[in-house]
């Protein structure tokens, strides 16, 4: 393995050095996925496994997964979050089939071994052999340690009703690894309030993982391929914006303020001349964008109407306008990833906001006005992509840098998180789970 | 489940081509159609099965006028950027669980939604289960609820067109 200043370890050719001109072969090899799944979900990273809300009481549980592994996420009998393996320590079936329940132990039906919610091993079905003709047939071997053969525990931190979970149990903190810029924004939306569950929506994706992330690190694309942004203002070129990373450029947060509605003036008519803008057009029931501010959305001096944040690589936190929703990213392979949203609210919301976040996710989802398409220009750019791995992608606007910004018109965040991407995929094996 | 109400011959025969002539239209391409089998004031909504189950009100599509299915409609045919397909509605014989005492049918109807990409095999796209409220209007019988629970959790990308 050699490394030159435009090639990895993995001999990707990374046009003029930096991470402008992304090798269409990121998204297109199962070798280099599988050090992704590695390096990323099951090494030095926290991942999102759900909503304290989705397991309210004791022996409550949810399966989900990390990366591409099953697990469940349980509340023991004394409240505590565990999240454990969904792989039997005998033969190592998936033994979870339900996707959430209540329960006081997890059987494998293979050989009934039992476990409690927090993964220890409680029940070996002839452990100490059978009985017969005076003598004790079979058996385990008198050094068998049941405590030795526990589920998978996995690392787990909550905040603001938030789960996260780690393989590696030596990850840094959560807030560290979230780093100072990102974590204001998440404390933003997860103050403290006790989320409620509104529901989820499922959606099988045939792209690439990392073009949802990169999607959401794209203030380009909503106020171009999105109607529905840059005519109702709810996202566009000319919107007060920011956009924030973490120290390490991986996590990101796009921060709009939503401004006309309608035509613009002076240089802003720029945004109103894209062929997506409709000036004539007008909804027939309003109520889809009948927003109200909430307390919450001020931050400092201002009150943006729209967060995103994704967290690196597994979630996305959604705040527009009323609308707010977690996404969790599950890779399936190089080419596929599925993609669940779960919709929430908070304890103290009144029927009427309730009414309007549900009303409110019409924008979004698999089915949304205007999160429809980008699962379907996602599946497109992963078939050129697949048709055509030596190529490579531009993210030039805005330059070829990394850095924050107070404005929109750039795709900083994309190189800064191939910037990241390069520095773990390109470390060499035994360094690769020292962070940078 | 309640057991099936008996109906006169007219109201099946209406019944029947009310659930097949929403078929055909959606399946049509002329998406105008679609809101016209509504009430003004209906509740038209997509929804997952779980979401149905477990209570939890999320619908992936949810609409509470006539009005909003027109701005759907205009979203299909003018926002909402998309791979074209074609589909095609395979729907049971809706049976009348209840006749309210306002005279609304209480029906239900299993469906299939077959989905065929113009360079592709015809799949599986979306499968379900009608839950409606229809009404007789001057104009003949229309949807003053429409709920549609879809077994298929997954949803293949993107949902654009009605189901």
């Amino acid at each position: 393995m050699t490394t030159t200043a435009c090639s990895g370890p993995d001999n990707l050719h990374w046009e003029g050095g930096g991470t402008s001109r992304i090798p269409f072969a990121v998204y297109t090899d199962e070798q280099r996925h599988q050090r992704e799944l590695d390096r990323f979900f099951y090494r030095g990273h926290w991942c999102y496994v759900g909503l304290e809300a989705e397991i309210p009481n004791p022996g409550d549980f949810k399966r989900t997964v990390v990366g591409e592994r099953s697990v469940i996420m349980t509340r023991a009998a004394d409240g505590q979050i565990h999240v454990v393996e969904n792989v039997c320590a005998h033969r190592g079936m998936r033994f979870c089939r339900k996707r959430h329940g209540n329960t006081t132990e997890f059987v494998c039906p293979y050989h009934q071994w039992s476990y409690t919610p927090d993964g220890s091993l409680q029940g070996v079905p002839l452990r100490r052999g059978v009985r017969q003709d005076g003598k004790v047939n079979g058996g385990m071997p008198a050094d068998f340690n049941p405590r030795d053969h526990g589920l998978t525990r996995l690392k787990v931190a909550v905040r603001g009703g938030v789960v996260f979970a780690s393989f590696d149990h030596e990850v840094e903190s959560l807030e560290d690894y979230m780093g100072s810029t990102i974590l204001r924004y998440f404390d933003r939306l997860f103050n403290g309030r006790k989320l409620t569950i509104l529901g989820y929506n499922r959606q099988r994706i045939p792209g690439n993982w990392k073009l949802m992330q990169e999607n959401i690190k794209d203030p380009y694309h909503p106020g171009l391929l999105h109607t529905w942004f840059v005519t109702f203002g709810l996202w566009r070129a000319d919107n007060k914006s920011e956009l924030r990373m973490d120290a390490h450029h991986r996590h990101a947060a796009m921060i709009s303020t939503r401004g006309s509605m309608g035509q613009a003036s002076g240089q802003a008519a720029q945004v109103t001349q894209v062929s997506s803008f409709k000036e004539s057009m007008q909804l027939e029931d309003p109520r889809f964008l009948d927003i109200v501010p909430e307390p919450w959305w001020q931050l400092d001096d201002k009150v943006p109407t729209a967060v995103m944040t994704t967290l690196f690589p597994s979630v996305i936190f959604q705040q527009q306008v009323n609308s707010v929703s977690t996404r969790h990213i599950q890779p399936d392979g190089h080419g596929a990833f599925d993609f669940v949203w779960t919709h929430f609210g908070f304890e103290d919301d009144s029927p009427e906001m309730t009414e309007r976040r549900l009303r409110q996710a019409n924008l979004f989802g698999p089915a949304g006005f205007v999160s429809a398409d980008d699962g379907e220009v996602i599946e497109f750019s992963q078939q050129a992509f697949d048709s055509k791995p030596q190529h490579r992608a531009l993210a030039e606007l805005g330059g070829r840098e990394v850095g924050e910004t107070d404005h929109m018109v750039t795709e900083t965040l994309i190189r800064g998180m191939y910037e990241y991407w390069r520095k773990v995929m390109e470390a060499p094996e035994h360094t690769a789970e020292v962070q940078p | 489940m309640s057991a099936p109400v008996k109906i006169d011959f007219d109201t099946w025969q209406a019944l029947q081509a009310l659930y097949s002539d929403y078929a055909s239209a959606v399946d049509s391409g002329d998406w105008d159609l679609w809101p016209t089998f509504f009430t003004a004031d209906c509740v038209y909504k997509l929804q997952p099965r779980e979401n149905h189950e477990r209570g939890f009100p999320l619908a992936t599509l949810a609409f509470d006028s006539q009005a909003m299915l027109r701005d759907r409609v205009y979203g299909i045919k003018e926002t909402l950027f998309h791979d074209p397909y074609y589909q095609r509605h395979v729907v049971g014989a809706p049976i009348v669980r209840q006749i309210d005492d306002q005279g609304r049918l209480h029906c239900e109807a299993n469906y299939a939604v077959f989905r065929t990409k113009l360079d592709g095999p015809s799949t599986v796209f979306n499968v379900g289960r009608y839950l409606d409220i229809v009404v007789s209007t001057p104009q003949g019988y229309r949807f003053a609820h429409r709920l549609c629970v879809y077994d298929s959790e997954m949803i293949p990308n993107s949902i654009i067109y009605p189901i």
